[in-house]
């Protein structure tokens, strides 16, 4: 579902060879794409498989907060698509995966990072899911805003990313549009489930605009991301076409976001938010979130959970080979 | 935890009767009849697929991209092996 911007590029390491360094920014100037067995500076290498694995991670735990409200849709047409959506995010962090794995990682071990709790992963996912209007918001606001960052991935300067991101991309669009509908149909049903629509609106909102990173004047690595071509907008030009492309959508829902501050700046054409509590952001990143703990503990046990079906397909591929092996 | 390590294959999908088998990207599996069960939940679930392929990623012998220009190149000053290279007079029509 989404790759946050967490500033956390690799400082340059060890001396490189200038020449091979040299051509390999030319050809990334030149747009062409860099592919697995090509020379890469060995920080594009660390950088990338940090990215991608984040962003591997953030589609797995995002099936969590949306998990939780299967059984509970209020129709089988919603749990369908639902069950559909949540099917999505999961496919998407194997392929996410995959194309990290092309970077001379294993999966394997990325999932033990995610599970020891050193790697990151998107903040959204900390935070709960307390009614169906979250389900619609989600969808809508946490689905849009990865959109937003997603497009311009699809011409980052790794090709197995970008191919990834091009499938995913693809896939996604739905998923926006089903949280749509679910709050359209908040907004025109009771005063009450206007109401949760509007609160859920009033939860998700910040949490959603801290989506994509610190402001630029604090992204002091962004700027190596950029060079690379792997990042093509700074967190703050992503923000405000989010911003500009959902306010609108909001005052169609009839409903109004939770910021005193956000006014319409006639002479740019553009929305413009109040302060974001970076604060709160930090916070949920160092791990304090309000489902930081629950999520991981969500993941670790259903890896431990699963165990047995990972030693029961190995079992069985083993059969064939030492039977084959005992006849000969 | 190397135990856990599945074998690599790479999808391909044949997307409509007709057309070639596609490569659509790769994914872990024990065998190959978990791959391409794996293969079918992954790569198919909007009727991508009128068929797959499922190939173990180590069969894949790949070329060296270091020795790209040396394998390549060479065709490009063979201008000859285009048929617009020749000459035709626009009377003969259509050839």
């Amino acid at each position: 579902m989404y790759t946050q911007a967490l500033n956390t590029a690799e400082a340059p390491g060890a001396p490189v060879d200038a020449a091979a360094a040299a051509r390999f920014q030319a050809r990334i100037d030149a747009e062409q794409r860099i592919e697995p067995r090509d020379f890469m500076p060995e920080a594009y290498r660390r950088t990338l498989i940090r990215q991608i694995s984040q962003h591997a991670h953030s589609e797995i735990v995002g099936m969590l907060p949306e998990g939780n409200w299967i059984t509970r849709a209020p129709s089988l047409r919603r749990k369908a698509a639902l069950l559909a959506k949540v099917q999505d995010e999961g496919g998407h962090g194997l392929y996410l995966y995959a194309a990290a794995e092309t970077l001379g990682v294993a999966r394997e071990a990325l999932v033990d990072q995610l599970l020891a709790g050193v790697a990151k992963y998107s903040s959204i996912f900390n935070y709960p899911t307390l009614t169906w209007a979250d389900i619609g918001a989600i969808g809508w606001l946490v689905d849009g805003a990865a959109i937003m960052n997603q497009i311009p991935l699809c011409r980052c300067s790794y090709g197995p990313y970008a191919r990834a991101m091009i499938r995913i991309c693809k896939e996604e669009s739905f998923h926006q549009r089903q949280g749509f509908e679910i709050m359209l149909t908040l907004c025109r049903g009771t005063p009450a489930q206007k109401a949760m629509a509007q609160d859920a609106l009033d939860r998700w909102w910040w949490p959603v605009l801290m989506m994509f990173g610190p402001p630029d004047a604090q992204s002091q690595h962004s700027q190596t991301s950029t060079r690379w071509k792997i990042k093509r907008f700074s967190n703050d030009e992503l923000r405000q076409k989010f911003l500009d492309a959902t306010v609108p959508q909001a005052r169609f829902l009839g409903l109004t976001p939770p910021d005193p501050a956000l006014a319409f700046d006639a002479e740019t054409g553009h929305w413009r938010a109040g302060p974001i509590d970076w604060a709160e952001f930090e916070a949920v990143l160092a791990g304090n979130g309000p489902c930081n703990r629950e999520r991981l503990e969500a993941r670790r046990r259903a890896h431990e959970d699963g165990a047995w079906v990972r030693d029961a397909a190995r079992a069985h591929a083993e059969k064939p080979r030492a039977t084959k092996a005992q006849a000969a | 935890m190397s135990a856990d390590l599945s074998p690599l294959w790479e999808v391909f999908i044949r997307s409509r009767n007709g057309l070639a088998h596609r490569h659509a990207g790769s994914l872990h599996a024990t065998d190959a009849e978990m791959a391409l069960a794996a293969a079918r939940d992954l790569f198919t679930r909007r009727g991508e697929a009128a068929s797959l392929w499922v190939v173990p990623a180590a069969a894949i012998i790949a070329s060296d991209p270091a020795e790209a220009g040396m394998l390549f190149e060479p065709t490009g000053s063979k201008i000859y092996r285009h048929p617009t290279f020749y000459e035709v007079p626009e009377d003969v029509g259509h050839m």
